[in-house]
This record gives C-alpha cells, structure tokens and sequence, in this order.
C-alpha cells in the first residue's frame, strides 16, 4: 500500500502509481494492458520522464509491484481475467503468466495520472452528518 | 423482544406481499434487456403495474408512460414515472412489514412535521440533468450491454455532486452503482444478475436526481442523555458510513424516543477494515462516546422528522460509562420510533432495534436463535471487518442487541453488541468498539504498518495542488 498508493482496473489497463523508492517526491505511473494478442505497457514518472528499467520486452520493479497489488486488491482471477491471460498460475508472481509477447508501450501517463489525483479529492471531501438513507443498499463487505 | 412477540411476528402473513414483490422482479427484468427495443413481456409487467396503481393518484401517469413506452417513446419522464409506481409499490410492502414489526412489540411511531423544504444551487441541479441522462441511457440501453465506457461516464458527475452537500446523497448511490456495475462487465454473461438490487439502486436515483426533490432542513431540535444501543457500520468502494442507534431521554417524565446518527466519510477502495475510522477522527466526542461506552449529554442538537440527528460533535458532551445492554433492557420496549420518509419508504429500510436474550444457539456457518421455540436466523452477512464483533462471538452470545432486518421474503436479525465469553468472563463485545482505534493489539499493529489513510492523505499533499 505505502509503494502502490493507486491501483485500478480502468479501460482495459491494470494502471498505477507506484512510489518511487528513491526520492519521496516523485512516483512512476505504470500500467499493463492486453490488445491484438500483445500485452503492451508502460511505465513514466508522472511528468513523464520514461522508467529506466521498463523498455523492450522487459517489465521494471514498479510493474512487479503494480501486478502484485492489483492481486491483493481484486483478486488473482479477475486480474488475469481483466487482462485475458490464457493460463494463470496463481501460486507464481501474476508477471509470469503473460505469456504473450511484452512490448513497452508508448502513451503518456497523464491521464493515468489525473485519474489518481481524482482518486485522491475523494480524501479532500469533508465528513457529513446528514442522513443518507441508501446506506442500507451497502451492508459492509466481508465476513469473519 | 420476548418469544411470544417473535413468534407473532414470524407467524403473521401478509398476502399482498408476494405478489407485489413477482410484479418487481417482472418489472426488473425489462431493465437488464433494456428499455431501446420492443419487448412484449416488459410491457406485460408495466401493463401489471398500471392495474396495481389503478386506485393511486398515480394512475394516469402510469397509464400515459406505459403507453408511451410500448410505442417506442422512453424519456426520463416515463422512466421516472415507471421508478415512481415501482417505489409506491415498495413502499406500500414496507409499511405492511413495519406495522407487523410494531404490532409485534407494542412499538409506537409518532408523526412529526416535516422538516423545511431547501431549493438545491443551480450547480446541484445542473448535475442531477446529467445525471438523469446518464440513468435513463443505462435504461435504454439495459444493464446486460453496459460497457465500462458508458460506465466512466458518471465519474464527472459523481465528482461534482460529492462536493455539494445537497449532492452527497445522489453522489453516493450513483459511485455505489456504477462501481458494482463495472466490477460485473460483462454483465450479460452473468448467470444471476441481481437485478431486485440494481433496479432499486437505478430506481432510487431517478427518484434523487428528479428536479423537484427537495432536500429537508431540520428545524427541530432535541436536548437529552443520548444513550448508544448499537452501531451499524456500512461501505461501499467510495464510502464508509457510520449508523449510531440510540434513545434519548428528554427530561423527568419523557418517554424515550429512538434515534439515530449518521457519519459518512468518502473513502477509496484501498482504504478498508479498522483504518476506516481514521478517516472520521473529527468528531470525537461521538468517537469517544462509542469507543468507551460512554452515554452523551445532548443541547440542541438538531433532529429531522424521521429521529435522524444530524450530528454536530460540539452540542453533545460525553457522560458516564453505559452499559448498551442495561440501555436495550430498560428502554427497547416502551421507546417511541418515528416514522420513515415517504421516499425512503423501502422493505431494505427496515432496521428496528430490538434486544433478545435468553435464546439458545442454533450454531452452524449462519447461526440461528432459538427464542422459546421460535427461530430467529441471524444475518452475519452484515458484520463488519472493522469491527471486532464475529461470527464466533455471536454463536457464543447470551444476550444481543440487533437491527430487526427483512430481507428476501424474511425477517433476520443484524447483530451490533453481543455479551459473549472472552476467556470465560461475559463480555461485551460491538461494532463501535474500535471507533477510536482497534483495542487488539495485533489488529492495531497491521493498521498501523498499512495505515492506507495516512499515505494517501501524504500522497496528496506531495502531489496535489503544485
């Protein structure tokens, strides 16, 4: 959570922000997607200066760290499913079951990156003690 | 409630019920096929509808839209008119319930002026136009063919009307919908589509985003020992809402009222479990009072029509320690309720605090109580992560405070406060207990090692407003 602060299933991407581990002020914005049989992804700081170690058919740390929150936030399979992968493997890294060819992508981050801030105002939005009757529609999720 | 009022209660049989609740879900399935192309069975369920209104004030409205609509005409206005009769029609199914509720155990329901009517900003009203395009698209269209596409189409709105305050509530339900909705694309390959669910959803927002629903200003207020029976905790990908039942005791010779207070706090889908109270740590006298079991000495603290408190911290003062369950024993049964909003008149919005005891154990993956013979099943669908309040502790429980709750053509308890054996000594245990924090040492460390909130809130303001 403290490096991926951002993950989302959004228009065919797993999209993120990831915290770089290097310099508190600056985070990559990254993302995976899945078209004509290849996957395509990107990874650019958000003023979008490209990740050194995302280029080729290779996927830097920050995708690995991506990946793996999106895991831990909606679930192995509907991650896999999201980005029509043929034969996962849940018990390994969701990294090595694109097994289709990986090639870098090139599109810019910032609508990635305007989509977090959005994400982020909901935290900037004030407590309100005004009844809201449609709570009963959202029963908490999870069982113990 | 004792067993002989249970029993009534599981015993009473409301005809009507049924059958209104089969034209629902004929009504519904028009809405997952969609309103854009002739459909003879859609139109079989409205014709249902207009027959069911016939004696309403309803009536020709109904009849006009479903004329309309079999002839290819779909506008807001007939959709509106069709979430209307259906609203009626639920309606009518929840007040026959509550009254077999308060029938059951002798609970009385005042009436109370209505509050003061507010026009929303221009902005406000703006937003609802969009927002009513959007709900009548879905409409035509029909949930089986939404795509994630005409889903992000809310966002914009959804962001404007999180702003307003007479926005909150509509900005709510259409995040909630949207969210769930995505969350199901490809809808159309779903083999049980929750449609009951999502045409209330879509039904209520019409009804929100009408340019004549006003929004009431309470002008009532009410001063008294606050005493907390329950907290009932609830959440969606975008919000955390906070529901305090309680009874107030209004001088010498009052009888107690029941009421309640609602907290809601916008949230992100990372944000989940106990660290969601970090996110409503501005109101601590109500916090504090949860987390202790303290009772609050209310001075003018404003109350709508319905028993709703729109809580404002500083007019309640946190009193002595409380026990809930010597609250529940004392004044659960002579408490007097108020009644429900006609709009939010709904089966969903049946939640009667009720205090059993003295019940045996039914245990299994969803016990049950056995009250004197009759069967009460306990919904534990409803507890939450962030709470301490489990399964375990409620099959182990010998007294439970509980919203009465009717759901899928039957009554189940919800569960907010047991008393239940930790290391053997009789405990109270409730979903309000970690509102100033978990009181487990371990699940306060994890909250603590992944405190989602206070990285999002460091995030921000990195990165926001350079």
């Amino acid at each position: 959570m403290g490096k991926v602060p951002y993950v989302e299933l959004v228009d065919g991407k797993v999209q993120g922000v990831v915290s770089s581990g290097s310099d508190i002020a600056r985070v990559y914005v990254s993302w995976v997607s899945f078209t004509d049989g290849e996957h395509l992804f990107g990874c650019s700081t958000n003023n979008n200066r490209p990740c050194g170690g995302a280029a080729g058919n290779h996927l830097c740390k920050h995708l690995d760290s991506l990946l793996a929150e999106a895991v831990t936030m909606y679930g192995y399979d509907r991650v896999a499913r999201y980005l029509k992968i043929e034969s996962p493997n849940p018990d390994t890294h969701l990294r090595f079951s694109l097994t289709a060819p990986c090639i870098a992508g090139s599109r810019s981050a910032s609508s990635i990156f305007s989509r977090f801030l959005r994400y982020l105002t909901y935290l900037e939005q004030p407590v309100a003690t005004a009844p809201v009757p449609e709570l009963h529609w959202f029963p908490t999720v999870g069982v113990k | 409630m004792l067993a002989s009022q249970l029993e009534s209660l599981l015993a009473t049989d409301r005809p009507g019920v049924d059958a209104a609740l089969q034209l629902v879900t004929d009504l519904d399935a028009g809405l997952l096929t969609g309103y854009g192309r002739p459909n003879p069975d859609r139109d079989a369920a409205l014709a249902a509808l207009t027959s069911a209104v016939a004696a309403t004030p309803l009536a020709d409205k109904v009849a006009a839209a479903t004329l309309a609509i079999a002839e290819g005409i779909v506008t807001d206005e007939q959709l509106a008119v069709v979430a209307a009769a259906r609203s009626a029609l639920l309606g009518a199914v929840h007040d026959a319930l509550l009254s077999d509720v308060d029938e059951a155990t002798d609970r009385a329901r005042v009436d109370v002026a209505a509050g003061e009517a507010v026009e929303p900003d221009k902005k406000v009203a703006a937003l609802r136009g969009a927002a009513r395009a959007w709900l009548t698209e879905l409409a035509i269209t029909g949930v089986a063919g939404l795509d994630e596409a005409f889903l992000g189409d809310v966002n914009p709105i959804v962001e404007g009307l999180g702003g307003h305050p007479a926005g909150r509530r509509l900005a709510v339900l259409l995040d909630g919908l949207s969210a769930e909705l995505r969350s199901c694309t490809p809808i159309a390959l779903m083999a049980e589509p929750p449609m009951r669910r999502w045409a209330d959803l879509w039904s209520r927002a019409q009804l929100l985003s009408r340019p004549g629903h006003v929004d009431e200003v309470p002008d009532d207020r009410i001063s008294g020992r606050l005493l907390v029976l329950g907290t009932e905790l609830f959440e969606h990908s975008t919000l955390f809402g906070v529901v305090v039942h309680g009874v107030v005791e209004t001088g010498k010779e009052g009888v107690p009222r029941l009421v309640r207070a609602t907290v809601t706090a916008p949230k992100v889908d990372v944000i989940t479990g106990p660290a969601m109270w970090n996110l409503i740590t501005d109101r601590p006298n109500l916090m504090t009072a949860l987390a202790e079991d303290r009772c609050l000495e209310l001075t003018d603290m404003p109350i709508t029509p319905t028993g709703e408190l729109v809580w404002s911290d500083e007019d309640a003062k946190p009193g002595e320690v409380v026990d809930p369950l010597a609250t529940a024993r004392l004044h659960l049964v002579q408490a007097v309720a108020t009644r429900t909003h006609p709009l939010d008149r709904h089966p969903v919005a049946i939640a009667e605090p009720v205090f059993v005891e003295q019940y045996k154990v039914i245990k299994g993956e969803e016990p049950k109580f056995n009250l004197g013979g009759a069967t009460l099943d306990i919904d534990v669908s409803r507890l939450s992560p962030a709470a301490p309040l489990t399964v375990k502790n409620v099959a182990a429980s010998t007294a439970c405070i509980g919203v009465l709750r009717w759901d899928a053509g039957s009554w189940t308890l919800s569960p907010l406060a047991v008393q239940a054996p930790v290391k053997r000594v009789p405990t109270l245990i409730h979903n309000g207990q970690w509102a100033a924090g978990p009181t487990d040492p371990k699940v306060a460390k994890a909250v603590e090692r992944n405190d989602s909130v206070r990285v999002l809130r460091e995030r921000a303001g990195r990165l926001l407003r350079k």
